[in-house]
């Protein structure tokens, strides 16, 4: 009997360490489109981040958003606005919520949503042309690389 | 070109933060000395995108991009319509016909790419391609050629050059309505996983820098167009499959019906604007 308590509770942790990255259909926005808790319950490496916003196979940021700090990733596109300073403005809530979905702040953005794997039209498999299975498609980005471009973002305050 | 960058230099001057010089130029195109219209009123169907003027990508290209189009002899694209002109009178197939042998001079086709796709008289839409391997299958029986192939797109781009200069000027009423309607939906779709719609990029944010390309307004006037850096003939397809498969989707294929309405709505968003077949593309 007490043995099977203690291994209910081991399988219990067990489920929560798995869980612990909330899925992308798992996570809660507020009503302005926030996010609270960090989406693999990790901090974020901004170092990191700062490479993913310029990788055309990750997020590929710069591709519409301006940002000084990455200047040395040549061409940044102007379909968004300039990033600068984005982190003074901007709570960590906020820039978690707006790269996981930005739809949920701004309805109908170009902006595409990094943390979303359902209810997107004809899906491919990256950037093959081809269809991907539904039920494989991941995310653009992981649960830690929102959180190591997040961390990367509140570094950009106004000077 | 001058104009606009000199105004932004000042825009640049007066307000410190970055803002590099989007939109279209103000350079004429002419080739070979024929003025074209490369920029005009949009057609009455677009009032409700906003646009109020048509653009030809023309105008969003480098100056060095841009001149290759200006003289036939310059544009590296007519090496392979003049491979098409030798293709014109071979005889190939069973019947032992030849382009020629039905059509005569291939300036008979003058005109005839304004008004591409249109609907036959099957109730079908058909692009050029269709009519094309429609000629070598039933009346020269030979092989269909390739889509994107350059046979095919060498002689749709010669056919095209024939109607150099003339304002597009496709149907999208009567039997062309509905497979126009399709396109439409089509063009507002927000495709893939980054869903992205060729509305998003191309009547929202034509002028501006995505990454290091320059947003047009995706217009076809110029198709088959040569690509510098492929140093061959693009078909509309083929730019259509690209732009789609760069939204993370599932592509449609060349020569699907989805693409041939796609094709119709999409010229229809050029009527105005002047052929400029082949033209010149980084
Ligand atoms: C296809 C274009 C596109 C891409 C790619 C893109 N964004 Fe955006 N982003 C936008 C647009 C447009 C807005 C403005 C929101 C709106 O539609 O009003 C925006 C807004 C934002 C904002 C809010 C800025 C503010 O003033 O509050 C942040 C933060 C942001 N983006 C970060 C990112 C990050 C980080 C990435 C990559 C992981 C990214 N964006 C990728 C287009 C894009
Ligand atoms: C993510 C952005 C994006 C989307 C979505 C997109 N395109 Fe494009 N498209 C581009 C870029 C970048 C180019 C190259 C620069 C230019 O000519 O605009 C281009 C070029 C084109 C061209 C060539 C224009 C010329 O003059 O050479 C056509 C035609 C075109 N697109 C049509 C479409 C259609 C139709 C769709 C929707 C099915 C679409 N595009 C969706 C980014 C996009």
């Amino acid at each position: 009997m007490k043995l099977t308590g203690i291994s209910a509770a081991v399988v219990l942790c067990a489920t929560a360490a798995i869980a612990n990255p909330i899925a992308p259909g798992e996570v809660q926005y507020d009503e302005y489109g926030a996010v609270a808790a960090s989406l693999s319950g990790s901090e974020g490496d901004a170092a990191n981040g700062a490479k993913i916003m310029v990788n055309r196979g990750k997020g590929n940021c710069v591709a519409c958003h301006a940002v000084t700090a990455l200047n040395e990733a040549p061409f940044h596109g102007e379909v968004g606005p300039s990033l600068d300073g984005v982190g003074s403005y901007r709570s960590e809530e906020e820039l978690r919520g707006i790269v996981a979905n930005a739809k949920k702040m701004f309805e109908g953005t170009v902006m595409p949503a990094f943390y979303k794997t359902s209810g997107s039209i004809r899906p491919g498999d990256g950037y093959t042309g081809k269809a991907a299975e539904e039920e494989d498609l991941m995310p653009i980005l992981s649960a830690q690389e929102i959180e190591d471009v997040v961390a990367f973002l509140l570094t950009l305050q106004d000077s | 070109m001058k104009f606009k960058a000199m105004t932004a230099v000042v825009a640049l001057a007066i307000s410190a933060p970055l803002v590099f010089a989007g939109g279209a130029d103000d350079d004429t195109l002419a080739i070979d000395g024929e003025e074209m219209i490369s920029k005009t009123a949009a057609p009455a169907h677009m009032e409700e995108t906003g646009i109020d003027t048509i653009i030809s990508g023309w105008h969003f290209r480098e100056d060095d991009t841009q001149s290759m189009q200006t003289d036939s002899f310059d544009n590296p694209g007519m090496i392979f319509v003049d491979q098409a002109m030798d293709m014109w009178s071979t005889v190939e197939g069973e019947a032992g016909e030849s382009c020629a042998s039905c059509h005569g001079d291939v300036s008979t086709f003058e005109g005839l790419t304004t008004k591409m796709p249109k609907v036959n008289e099957d109730g079908e839409l058909v692009v050029m391609e269709d009519i094309i391997n429609n000629c070598r299958t039933e009346r020269m029986q030979a092989d269909a050629w390739k889509w994107s192939g350059n046979d095919m797109q060498s002689m749709v781009a010669l056919i095209g050059n024939q109607s150099l200069g003339m304002p597009m000027d496709v149907a999208i009423d009567g039997p062309a309505a509905e497979y126009w309607k399709q396109g439409k939906e089509m063009y507002y779709t927000r495709y893939g996983q980054l869903e992205l719609s060729c509305a998003n990029c191309h009547e929202q944010n034509y002028g501006n820098y995505i990454r290091a390309d320059h947003l047009s307004q995706g217009q076809i006037n110029g198709f088959p167009t040569y690509r510098l850096k492929q140093a061959k003939l693009i078909s509309k397809h083929n730019r259509f499959r690209g732009c789609i498969r760069d939204t993370r989707a599932e592509t449609f294929a060349e020569g699907s019906d989805e693409f041939r309405a796609l094709e119709l709505y999409v010229a229809s968003r050029g009527n105005g604007l002047s052929v400029e077949t082949p033209a010149v593309r980084q």
